[in-house]
């Protein structure tokens, strides 16, 4: 009895022992996932090593160099500096007298590929407009690279790197992608190598207009900012869950695309760029972000910036403004034109973008316009040097590739401007456009100049455009 | 804001219209004629119109108020070649990120008959308001003149547009109804039911009912017992009178239009008001000249002509003037693939009168993008392949090409004596975006230059917290 009770309890022992370690087996280690599944296949063109001298050199870093000398070849920038630059054995010597050198223009702000031309509805790629939140969804699939606006950009405006961002009716609109200006086969082939990726958003009149006037929410401003908070909310969790399992493994969480991208934002990996005019719902949305703990990179469109300058300055967010667009919706109806330099007074980011494939073509002459309305209002401090500030180095931050491109530093990528003029005056145009050190653009080489396969053989093919 | 611009109004008004004198002296004067700057010039106004200007030396009137421009530039005002200005205080028409489309209408745009009976009988002048901020935004950058068209609703006739001035008071026209505007490209197509072939069988219809109510027209008649020709200078009555409406003033069972619509294009096919054609395609500008020969009497002037160049001489041999889009370069559409920024210059030296307009482009609100346009088209004279336009040329068609082409090259648009004296003083080249408009006449009267968005400026150029709200800087 007493043997038969021991062998009994001992073999209930055993199972209990048995049990424990079922429920307590080693979890699996967590997968990563991957997060760059439709990576960069761009490589840059070769480029013979090459001295620009005798050229004003502005540096985009806020420098002007008289008589400046710019040294590039590897695809990299070698030497900025004076006429006692010496040239490397073998370089191309490219006499810029009484021409200007800087960096390529960056334009934070294009549709390009998204909304080509021809402007015809089975290529508007632009806006997932069936839902509000949208962060699921990447600008990157809905380019076109054969969109003829590229070389128009690239030519005649001497944009060497872009943000292509959904559009503007969603709260959440899905994620940019900064492009090289180089024409590719594929979208990959013109991702810019290392740039993070941004998430559109959009406060204000848009979202409400596009989804109110379907008879659902968001309807009104407050609605736009609760539909937005409940996603962050939703991204919190989905984050909490993630970050458990990648510290301890286990079972994988279900994924969902659309809390990925907001997952990012919350980890600080991708940058938000944000559509908002007004002051008032400027100072909204970063009350937001700090709600769920992410930073606004940068306010599109901020035409109210000047308002609240010096809050944008504290926060550390840069504006991406026009220099004189206004009144054409109601949020756009105080725009003033030292909008820009009033931003660059206070201390903040300022930047100047297109959002159209026309103005695209002269930032140049936009920030001429703002710094020149900035000079007559007496605002200290300005000039072309630091002007050029808004068209390369500050669009370079807000999209996190300063460390590689926007000003002419040595090592930065060689993506370089010749313009047949001070490039502040609208009689100037770019001569010469290199690319990681590739020349792309010569404006007196007609082999030079790009052509997409839509123009081939239609009437202007390869025209100066 | 309101306040400050009303009492500008009243000054305006209060002051005898051109009493005083003036002499611009010392300044680069350009005539807006073609000819190039003149350095160190003078420009006499008197009455509100231009007395004179140029290179020459004058005694001058007693009283003439002098003004030193020494360093400035003196040009015409700016004549938007073809705008909406005046229609619309808050346009909303979204442009593409927003979704596109003209759903979102409100109280501030007035443009577009759109879901109105009507077409060809709108006349904009009802719908002009001379206190939009537009326009006092505009005036402020030195335009002074614009051509005013309605868009078009859901007919290829948009209806007839005027001329305006920008001055701050509240008799904005020139000259009212001075032509019709049709849509005879892609919108016209879209407009006609969906072809280019309905909307030219749609046009030559409404020329057909507009020539028998014709019969009841009365003759022409030189207004004010002067004008010994009056197609010189076609003013049209005001067609909507009851005259044409007469129980006498039969019509045919099948008509199209009604009644307004159709006697409103009797002066078109009588060649008393001019008819502005939109198109794009080389095609569809051919087919337009065809119609110039089917009614010889068309005064047309072609607006867009993106792809004008490649048929330019056959434009030019019609002798039809074209308001082009400056610097359209994108195949934006299927009838604009051969877009160049070279068009105006190569349209130019085929020897077609050419001007500057704002087709399509932010229309209702930034015509002064028109100088900055005028200034690219000169920078294409130094890119090779490209063709551009010498810098007097480019003024010109930013200021009397635009006028000539409606006929009123011998009112406004340059500095030629007798013309109205609407005088820009800039802080340097005008045509460079940089510069800015310091002194603006209208008529002869100075202009008051305050916009809101200067009174913006003023209220937030310095942030720091004061002992009252922002709201109470003014």
């Amino acid at each position: 009895m007493t043997n038969r009770l021991l062998a009994v309890s001992v073999a209930a022992l055993a199972l209990s022992a048995c049990a424990a370690m079922q429920e307590k087996p080693k979890p699996a280690p967590a997968i990563h996932i991957n997060e760059d599944p439709y990576p960069s296949t761009y490589v840059r063109y070769p480029g013979a090593v090459t001295v620009v001298r005798h050229a004003t050199v502005l540096d985009g870093d806020g420098h002007q160099i008289n008589n400046g000398t710019v040294v590039f070849g590897d695809g990299v920038i070698q030497a900025v500096g004076g006429p006692e630059i010496a040239s490397p054995a073998g370089a191309v010597e490219v006499d810029g007298a009484g021409k200007f050198v800087t960096p390529g223009i960056i334009d934070v702000h294009s549709h390009l590929g998204d909304y080509p031309s021809p402007g015809v509805s089975s290529l508007s790629d632009g806006n997932e407009a069936t839902g509000p939140v949208r962060p699921e969804v990447w600008a990157e699939h809905s380019v076109w690279p054969q969109d003829p606006g590229f070389s128009r950009a690239l030519v005649n405006g001497g944009v060497t790197t872009l943000q292509v961002l959904p559009g503007s009716a969603n709260l959440f609109g899905g994620r940019s992608v900064v492009l090289k200006n180089v024409p590719g086969r594929t979208t990959q082939e013109m991702k810019f190598p290392g740039a993070p990726y941004g998430l559109k958003m959009a406060c204000g009149e848009n979202p409400k207009r596009v989804y109110g006037s379907k008879g659902q929410m968001p309807q009104t401003r407050m609605g736009n900012i609760a539909v937005a908070r409940s996603a962050w909310i939703k991204a919190q969790a989905y984050k909490r869950k993630w970050d458990k399992y990648y510290k301890n493994g286990g079972d994988m969480p279900e994924r969902d695309l659309a809390m990925d991208t907001l997952k990012g934002v919350l980890d600080g990996k991708i940058l938000i760029q944000n559509h908002c005019y007004r002051a008032d719902e400027m100072a909204q949305m970063i009350d937001m972000s700090k709600e769920f703990g992410y930073h606004i990179t940068a306010f599109h469109h901020a035409v109210e910036a000047y308002k609240i300058a010096d809050i944008l300055a504290a926060n550390d967010i840069c504006a991406v403004m026009w220099a004189d667009w206004y009144g054409f919706k109601m949020e756009a109806y105080d725009a003033i034109k030292e909008n820009i330099p009033l931003v660059q007074n206070a201390g903040a980011c300022a930047i100047v973008h297109s959002d159209d494939a026309n103005y695209i073509q002269r930032l140049n002459q936009e920030a001429a316009k703002a710094l020149a309305d900035g000079i007559r209002a007496g605002i200290p401090n300005l000039n072309e040097a630091v002007a050029w500030e808004w068209l390369s180095r500050n669009p370079a931050k807000a999209l996190g590739i300063l460390d590689k491109t926007g000003t002419l530093a040595q090592g930065k990528m060689a993506d370089v401007v010749l313009w047949n003029g001070d490039p502040f005056s609208d009689y100037s145009r770019p001569e010469r456009v290199w690319i990681d050190g590739a020349e792309m653009y010569d404006a007196n080489n007609p082999k030079k100049r790009p052509v997409s396969d839509f123009e081939l053989g239609q009437p202007g093919e390869g025209d100066v455009k | 804001m309101i306040r400050r611009v009303i009492s500008a109004l009243l000054l305006a008004a209060a002051a005898p219209v051109g009493a005083q004198t003036y002499a611009i002296v010392n300044g680069t004067v350009a005539l807006g004629d073609g000819s190039e700057p003149i350095p160190n010039g003078m420009v006499v106004i008197r009455d509100g119109r231009i007395v004179a200007a140029g290179g020459m030396r004058m005694k001058l009137p007693a009283g003439t108020q002098v003004i030193d421009a020494n360093g400035k530039w003196v040009t015409p005002g700016i004549v938007a070649g073809f705008s909406r200005l005046g229609l619309a205080e808050v346009d909303l028409t979204s442009h593409q990120e927003d979704g596109g489309g003209r759903d979102d209408t409100s109280g501030a745009a007035d443009d577009t008959g759109q879901n109105g009976p009507f077409n060809a009988a709108i006349d904009v002048v009802p719908a002009l308001n001379p206190l939009d901020t537009t326009i006092a935004v505009n005036r402020a950058d030195g335009v002074t003149r614009a051509l005013v068209a309605p868009s078009v609703g859901k007919n290829i006739f948009a209806g007839q547009g005027a001329v305006i001035d920008t001055g701050a008071d509240m008799d904005p026209v020139t000259a009212a109804r001075k032509f019709q505007f049709v849509e005879l490209g892609e919108t016209g197509a879209d407009k006609a039911g969906g072809s280019r072939a309905s909307a030219h069988i749609m046009f030559r219809n409404a020329l057909r009912e507009a020539a028998e109510l014709r019969r009841y027209a009365p003759s022409i008649a030189a207004p004010r017992g002067g004008t010994p020709d009056e197609r010189d200078r076609p003013v049209v009555r005001n067609p909507n009178e009851s005259r044409l409406y007469g129980a006498e003033a039969r019509r045919s069972d099948d008509v199209l239009l009604t009644r307004f619509d159709a006697a409103a294009l009797v002066p078109v096919l009588q060649g008393r008001q001019y008819l502005l054609v939109h198109v794009e395609r080389a095609s569809d500008i051919l087919q337009v000249l065809e119609l110039k020969r089917e009614f010889p009497a068309l005064k047309v002037v072609l607006v867009g002509a993106s792809e004008g160049w490649l048929v330019a001489d056959k434009i030019a041999r019609a002798a039809i003037p074209v308001i082009a889009s400056a610097v359209n370069d994108l195949p934006a559409s299927f009838e604009q693939l051969a877009s160049t920024q070279s068009n105006v210059g190569r349209m130019r030296s085929a020897g077609v009168n050419v001007s500057i307009g704002m087709i399509d482009d932010n229309d209702t609100r930034n015509l002064f993008m028109e100088r900055q346009y005028a200034a690219n088209l000169v920078a294409l004279q130094k890119i090779p392949g490209a063709t551009g336009v010498s810098w007097g040329e480019a003024l010109a068609m930013i200021t009397s090409r635009p006028a000539q082409a409606v006929g009123m090259g011998s009112e406004i648009g340059s500095l030629a004596p007798g013309r109205r004296a609407d005088v820009v003083i800039w802080s340097g080249d005008p045509l460079e975006g940089a510069s800015a408009a310091e002194q603006v006449f209208i008529d002869g009267v100075r202009q008051p230059l305050q916009t809101h968005q200067t009174r913006l400026l003023e209220r937030y150029r310095y942030l720091p917290r004061r002992d009252l709200p922002e709201a109470y800087r003014h």
